[in-house]
């Protein structure tokens, strides 16, 4: 702190010495910008920002703002005006919206570049982030985590933990962004950041889902544990999400299936419409598909699939995109097809987007070409089209050739070669190339074609022939000594030198089947080798080597001349070839071993160069990505792991607590909702139910025997109270049936079962097993409708009924008491608005043919707005209890000698106060000392320390020697600050003061030690306060200790699993922030307290307080 | 995510940067000075340069580089799509995107930046949003607020972040109450030398200007949505009740918006409205070539066809042009080598032609590949897919509104998103030297 105090004062010094020299200076006003010029340029400058200075000084709001809007001119043109942090840091605090959000700009541009001076605006905006406008709170804390000034990192943590919880969503995104940027100031907050990560991921709000998966992707990639609760919710909500935001999530998601699913791509899974369906019924009971069989796709799996799906209509190329590589990624190839009409789509965009899209359909190409080929004709070069679109297109072309349609391609190309634009006509003859070694159809059309193309006019295109005959006939040499030929032939005609190089190489490479032509292109050559290019000679120096081995008695003279022209050349490389052949071929005393393999060394049939696409290995990257695009991994690109051989436990993704919302979200996806009520209640639905029951009865024996003996099969993962209480079931239903009717307080009896068992199944791995059993059951049983359960399945395999996935046994219970007892009020009562939704849906929003409900893809309706702003409310478990201990001292509030007669004494009674919740309840006992009746006992009017007090009703009299007792609240405000107040009797008024111990200000509440520990973690830093205590000997004992705290402090005891370590939790009256006291005994006299709160001066008092309470006996 | 943005002109001067995280020396547009030298065009420039630490995604608007540093991976259409939004958003408030109407709300444009991308990810982008945070300048307003010293900067903080709605804002009022709809096509087609359908296909729009008051629910219907190929849509729209009735329900943004873009696939015969006979060809011998186009109208359903313009990029040799035409007026520019040939209305009496010779360049060698011609064209009225809206109905308000639907097949180059046939014209008598 000093060295910041020292470096401002040295900044205030630089500015005052500006300003003597400013006085100095006769010019000094703001008009004078003509006699600035004389100063050159840095003095202009430095009175522009001057100028600028006493703007921002003044006090008129207009000069302010027309300063601010010069500043962030220079800012965008990328002056510095850094020089003018002080004058504009003051106007941080300004009422002007706009003057301060250019301020902002300033502060964000320049707060790193002055720390200490930045810190004075800390306090603004720390005071903006509890304003009630969510904007400004928005605004307060993206500037703040935006400055970039590491010492403020506590606090930065401390806003961001804050507006996590924030009520308005947008304030939870901006939090959300914070994040990122926290953790880019200072990774070490790493593990705290995950857990406002984590409570986010939970939040409900389309608003924050992306920016929050952002956070996750930039923070912790790798901890993919915390995506399963929330996988299924943002499949679900990923349609309402903004654009952007779905690009980041469908990226991770992506990433995310690959973890969790095995592949879809294995030779014999079954991938029909079939499958679907067979899906939609493992929706009902979800975990029931074994996962051994032919393959059948993870629910969830198909969940992500079919979500994403309709962001293929986006109108945002980017989420287009992501959806595309998510197919091509996740999806059973047989899927993938999709995708490629809407990338196609996408090439009618702008040229930029276009070259992304080419480059990943170049990949996606070479890997399935056919489900690009319907679509060729979007391919096809526009003269317009930019050279490296035009390239691209090409690939693609070139990639999806076959032999159905290469000839439609080759007269494409055809078109291509004469364009005008060279480097594109170069690149489509290296495409015919290509198409010609793919295609062996065509190889001698294509030969025959680049052939032609020699005698085009155009040296590119000639040259680039030549090249790839060369190639070409590399590849298939046996045939071609025609071409050969009509290549020598048109040698002279020639000039690019790579062109002229490559022939020579074929006519050497290929001597012997041109024996009368080569001697003569040799001979040729020797007479123009001076003037040759180097790379010409080269190719020369090579024949001649060749042809020497091969034919020496007609070409020994010219391969001699040749290698003494090349001996003398210019050019050092040419020289040294030159050497290095004539040593090689021929044969001397010093040439040693190697001439004898100059045969082999020269002759030596070379491998035929591979003609492939570029983009043949860019699919070890994630399409779409930058690294796909660069074609090499950038920084921070994330592996596409392979997928598991064995699928991970999908159970990780259920979500146990139901949340209200829940409720709503069958509504939305409704399949065909009258038919289901039709059953439920129409008479058909009775007389089925009727028949079934007849039958039931009339085997009555053997169904119940059946019963028993499934339900023994399931004991296996049941335990025998529920085998019992199964029993027990089927008995009531049984003797209902014989009855006749429903026996009302038998269903009742059944339905307070159902509901246990439901409980039961809150639990989720049981509720896995038990539905498998409970399918097994079901089929066994057949018609007989013994016991509810038979009904609710056979229910479950009509699908009439469906329900959100993770509620199934809900539903199909409520449905058989329906059904068993039609008149039952509150049944009736629950499953009304649920209808009314649906019918309301029905009418004005989505009308919903896909068939599950579970997928929800929901429309943007005003319903699932309206989901998507709700909050989730998974609070931790902290409930304020009873107090575990309370004093009896009181304290004296009036001595009956100042009072006249009357003493009052108040009391802590440690209740949470009935009059406000902010409120420390306090006890008041009157008494009457005095000889005469006193009379009208009130608190006066007006209090003098401005506390809230809810005041005790008058006591119209009080006899001589009686007391009476009262109670009122006192707001403290969270501070030990004494609540003044005047006590009234008719003819008397005292002032009197009550001063609160500060462990009073606290109700004690009660936490697990594991909630204790999070609240804990999210309370360090500033908001930790610890000291080393010492012990009284007679207070190490565990109770003593306990009771030593709570005497002190109002406080609930923590359960602890370790021996030495206490925890003690309340939370304050006022603010209801939480206190948390933990003593942890390092030996039997001494040991550490530490206590976190947000409320740092309380924490301190109370630490001492504590310190001081266990050193005394 | 994005990282800083800088905008570059054509004479490669940044004039505008804005840094999102900490600041980036605008060094970096060095390797971006360096491929763009290579790339000779602005249009030649690869949207995605590696630099350094560093990745430049561009995208070219306007004769504006918009430059964005990225640092790490990051889809990159994802940035291409963001800074098209901004070029938009940019459009959208001062009428054009250019330099210099940048430069002269540099303000403006550093507070919506600021609003559009907070830590480099987009924070607000809808434009009903951003009006409302930043009041867009008029004329009227930067005199009072010169005079006044009031500010362009919302002085009611707004509320739509928290609208059920994000796309609208609430509390919408007017007087007049009316929603029009544009239905505009075009169509995309190459021909053959012999006048034959090579590639058609029609991509359309519907263009939606909605000045309704508070907080109405549309449905579009359409005689024949079954033409609708793929379709994409604004977020508004109601994708499910699409996928089943066909219809387009949809609580619309304030003012003008895309409402749809559709495609409409070569399957279902396209029909072409105009046919060119055409021959351009140039002599062995005397440095001179010839030049005969006639254009005529076909399958036109009745309506005019208007606005014809016919562009050809002649090869570079061809030094002049001395032409006559029955309709309209040409003009040939010697430095771009383009010819155009305004033509106007067609009449189906008399058929428009182009007739002259062609001068060369002396000596050089005759130009191999004759030119292609690039039509452009516009009929009112009519939507050549045969699109017909059928109905607008409306739900959730009170009043009548009035409505309105327009149909164009408006001309325009693709690129400049508007609406052209671009006929390509291969001229190439010669037999194909590849056999087929």
């Amino acid at each position: 702190m000093s060295a910041n105090s020292l470096s401002y004062n040295e900044q205030g010094g630089a500015e005052s010495a500006v300003e003597v020299g400013l006085e100095s200076t006769p010019t000094s006003s703001g008009a004078g910008a003509g006699a600035g010029a004389g100063f050159g340029l840095f003095s202009t400058d430095y009175k522009k920002n001057e100028d600028l200075r006493e703007m921002l000084e003044s006090t008129k709001e207009s000069l302010k703002l027309e300063a601010m809007k010069r500043i962030v001119g220079l800012i965008a043109r990328g002056k510095n005006a850094s020089e003018l942090f002080p004058a504009v840091v003051k106007n941080v605090a300004s009422k002007n919206i706009e003057l301060k959000k250019l301020v902002y700009v300033y502060l964000v541009r320049y707060a790193e570049e002055q720390q200490d001076l930045a810190l004075l605006s800390i306090s603004t905006f720390q005071r903006a982030l509890k304003d009630p406008n969510q904007l400004i709170r928005a605004s307060a804390l993206r500037v703040l985590s935006s400055i970039r000034v590491p010492i403020i990192v506590p606090i930065m943590m401390l806003a961001i933990k804050e507006a996590a919880t924030d009520l308005s969503p947008y304030v939870r995104k901006t939090a959300a962004h914070a994040i990122q940027k926290l953790y880019s100031l200072d990774a070490d907050q790493k593990e705290q950041l995950i857990e406002v990560i984590e409570k986010l991921l939970k939040d409900k709000s389309t608003l924050v889902a992306g920016s929050v998966v952002m956070a996750f992707e930039e923070v912790c990639p790798d901890r993919i544990d915390l995506i399963h609760k929330n996988y299924r919710k943002l499949c679900n909500l990923l349609v309402d999400v903004e654009e952007w935001g779905q690009v980041v999530i469908i990226s991770m998601l992506t990433r995310y299936a690959r973890t969790q699913f095995i592949s879809p791509w294995k030779e014999d899974g079954i991938f029909d419409e079939n499958s679907e369906q067979a899906f939609y019924e493992s929706d009902e009971e979800k975990l029931g598909t074994p996962q051994s069989k032919p393959y059948i796709m993870d629910p969830d799996h198909r969940l992500l699939l079919r979500n994403t799906k309709p962001l293929l209509q986006s109108r945002n190329t980017a989420v287009v995109m992501s959806v595309a590589q998510l197919y091509w990624h996740l999806a059973p190839k047989q899927e993938v097809g999709v995708i490629t009409k809407s990338l196609v789509r996408l090439l009618r965009s702008h040229r930029e987007v276009q070259y992304i899209v080419l480059q990943n359909i170049a990949t996606m190409s070479i890997q399935q070409k056919g489900i690009f080929e319907p679509f060729m004709k979007s391919f096809y070069v526009r003269s317009t089209d930019p050279t490296h679109i035009k390239t691209l297109k090409l690939e693609i072309l070139t990639n999806l050739a076959n032999e159905a349609n290469i000839s439609t391609i080759l007269r494409e190309f055809q078109t291509y070669v004469k364009s005008q634009d060279k480097a594109f006509a170069a690149a489509t003859i290296q495409a015919i190339g290509r198409c010609a070694t793919n295609i062996t159809d065509v190889t001698d059309t294509c030969l025959n074609g680049l052939v032609l193309l020699l005698s085009n006019r155009d040296e590119t295109v000639v040259a680039e022939s030549v090249v790839v005959i060369k190639k070409l006939l590399q590849t298939q040499p046996t045939q071609h000594s025609e071409i050969i030929k009509h290549m020598a032939k048109l040698f002279d005609n020639i000039t690019v030198p790579m062109a002229r190089a490559s022939i020579l190489w074929l006519i050497g490479e290929y001597c012997e089947r041109v024996p009368k032509i080569a001697p003569d292109v040799l001979r040729k050559m020797a007479k123009t080798f001076t003037v040759e290019e180097d790379i010409v000679k080269l190719q020369t120096v090579n024949l001649a080597a060749k042809l020497y081995l091969t034919n020496s008695k007609q070409t020994k003279l010219l391969t001699q001349y040749i290698l003494n022209l090349g001996k003398y050349d210019q050019s050092y490389d040419i020289r040294d070839r030159t050497r290095f052949i004539r040593q090689l071929i021929v044969p001397n005393e010093k040439s040693g071993a190697l001439s004898k393999y100059a045969r082999r060394i020269l002759l030596a049939s070379k491998p035929a160069p591979m003609l492939e696409s570029t983009f043949k290995d860019r699919d070890r990257f994630q399409l779409g990505t930058l690294s796909h695009t660069i074609n090499s991994k950038a920084t921070g690109y994330l592996e596409l792991s392979d997928w598991p051989t064995a699928a991970p436990d999908s159970s990780v993704r259920n979500v146990e607590v139901m949340e209200p919302v829940k409720e709503w979200v069958p509504s939305m996806g409704k399949t065909k909702p009258l038919k289901s009520d039709d059953k439920f209640y129409s008479d058909s639905g009775e007389e089925e139910g009727a028949g079934e029951e007849g039958t039931g009865s009339s085997s009555e024996d053997s169904s119940s025997s059946s019963s028993s003996s499934s339900s023994n099969e399931e004991s296996d993962s049941e335990s025998e109270d529920k085998n019992s209480k199964h029993s027990e079931e089927t008995d009531s239903s049984q003797s209902d049936k014989s009855s006749g009717h429903s026996d009302k307080k038998k269903a009742d009896k059944k339905k307070r079962l159902q509901l246990k068992k439901k409980a039961k199944k809150a639990a989720p791995k049981e509720s896995d097993s038990e539905d498998e059993g409970r399918k097994g059951k079901a089929a066994r049983t057949g018609g007989s409708s013994n016991s509810s359960q038979a009904s609710g399945s056979s229910e479950t395999s009509t699908g009439s009924d469906s329900d959100s996935s993770s509620e199934p046994d809900t539903d199909s219970d409520s449905g058989t008491d329906q059904k068993k007892n039609p008149a039952k009020p509150k049944v009736k009562g629950e499953q009304k608005p649920k209808k009314e939704i649906s019918l309301l849906d029905l009418d004005d929003f989505s009308p919903a043919p896909v068939a599950s409900n579970k997928s929800s893809i929901l429309s943007p309706s005003l319903l699932s707005d309206l989901e998507g702003l709700s909050l989730s409310s998974t609070p931790p478990a902290i409930q304020v209890s009873s107090p575990v201990f309370v004093p009896m001292s009181s304290h004296e509030l009036l001595h009956r000698m100042t009072g006249k007669g009357l003493a009052a004494q108040y009391h802590f009674p440690r209740q949470p106060c009935i009059y406000g919740n902010k409120m420390v309840s306090v006890q008041l006992t009157l008494t009457n000392s005095s000889d005469h009746t006193l009379e009208d006992i009130s608190i006066g009017e007006k209090t003098s320390s401005g506390q809230n007090i809810h005041r005790f009703s008058s006591i119209e009299r009080l006899e001589p020697g009686a007391s009476v007792t009262v109670s009122m609240g006192i707001d403290f405000n969270d501070s030990t600050q004494a609540a003044n107040f005047q006590l009234c009797t008719k003819e008397d008024q005292f002032s009197v003061s009550i001063q609160p111990v500060v462990g009073e200000l606290f109700l004690p509440v009660t936490m697990t030690e594991q909630d204790f520990r999070k609240e804990q973690g999210k309370l360090q830093g500033m908001n930790e306060t610890s000291a080393t205590i010492t012990m009284a000997p007679e207070n190490t004992s565990n109770q003593a200790l306990s009771k030593k705290m709570v005497s002190v402090a109002n406080m609930g005891v923590v359960p602890t699993g370790e021996d030495s370590l206490y925890r003690f939790a309340a939370k304050s009256v006022s603010s209801g922030d939480l206190v948390l006291v933990s003593v942890d005994l390092t030996d039997s006299s001494s040991g550490r307290l530490t206590i976190n709160t947000e409320k740092t001066v309380i924490g301190s008092m109370l630490l001492r307080d504590l310190k001081t309470a266990l050193a005394q006996p | 995510m994005i990282h800083s943005l800088f905008l570059i002109n054509s004479s490669s001067d940044i004039f505008l940067e804005k840094h999102w995280k900490s600041v980036i020396s605008r060094s970096v547009c060095d390797y971006f000075f360096e491929v763009q030298e290579k790339a000779g065009e602005a249009e030649n420039v690869p949207p995605v340069i590696h630099a350094g630490h560093h990745y430049l995604i561009n995208i070219y608007r306007e004769k504006i580089f918009f430059v964005s540093v990225i640092q790490s991976e990051v889809p990159p259409l994802f940035v291409i799509e963001f800074l098209h939004h901004v070029a938009e958003t940019f459009q959208d408030y001062f009428g054009e995107c250019s330099e210099s109407a940048i430069k002269d709300n540099v303000v403006i444009v550093y507070e919506l930046l600021e609003e559009m991308l907070d830590n480099g990810f987009p924070l607000a982008t809808e434009s009903n949003i951003l009006k409302e945070l930043i009041k867009p300048p008029n004329i009227l307003r930067s005199v009072v607020n010169s005079i006044t010293g009031s500010c362009n900067v919302g002085e009611t903080l707004p509320t739509g972040q928290l609208s059920t709605i994000p796309w609208r804002r609430a509390g919408v009022k007017y007087t007049n109450n009316e929603a029009y709809f544009d239905v505009v096509e075009e169509i995309d087609a190459i021909l053959d030398k012999t006048g034959s359908v090579v590639f058609a296909e029609i991509q359309g729009v519907i263009d939606a200007c909605v000045n309704l008051t508070g907080m109405p629910d549309l449905t579009l219907s359409f005689m024949n949505p079954r033409l609708l190929d793929d379709v994409s849509f604004h977020p508004c729209v109601r994708f499910k009740r699409w996928e089943s009735e066909r219809v387009l329900s949809f609580i619309p943004p304030d003012g003008n918006f895309r409402l749809l873009s559709y495609h409409v696939s070569a399957q279902n015969l396209v029909a072409i409205p105009i046919y060119v006979k055409q021959n351009i060809s140039f002599f062995e011998t005397g440095s001179s070539g010839r030049l005969d186009i006639t254009v005529g109208p076909k399958q036109t359903m009745g309506k005019t066809v208007e606005a014809v313009f016919v562009t050809i990029n002649m090869p570079k040799v061809v030094l002049s042009a001395n032409l006559t035409a029955t309709q309209g007026n040409y003009t040939y520019n010697p430095v771009t080598k383009t010819l155009v040939w305004d033509i106007g209305k067609l009449s189906q009496q008399k058929l428009p032609n182009l007739k002259g010779s062609l001068t060369l360049q002396c000596g050089a060698p005759k130009p191999e590949e004759s030119p292609s011609l690039n039509i452009d064209l516009k009929i009112q009225q009519l939507a050549i897919s045969g699109l017909k809206v059928n109905r607008l109905d409306m739900y959730g308000e009170k009043y009548k509104p009035f409505k309105g639907v327009k149909y164009v097949s408006k001309a325009g180059k693709f690129q400049c998103m508007a609406i052209t046939i671009w006929l390509y014209i291969f001229t190439n008598k010669e037999n194909s030297h590849l056999k087929c």
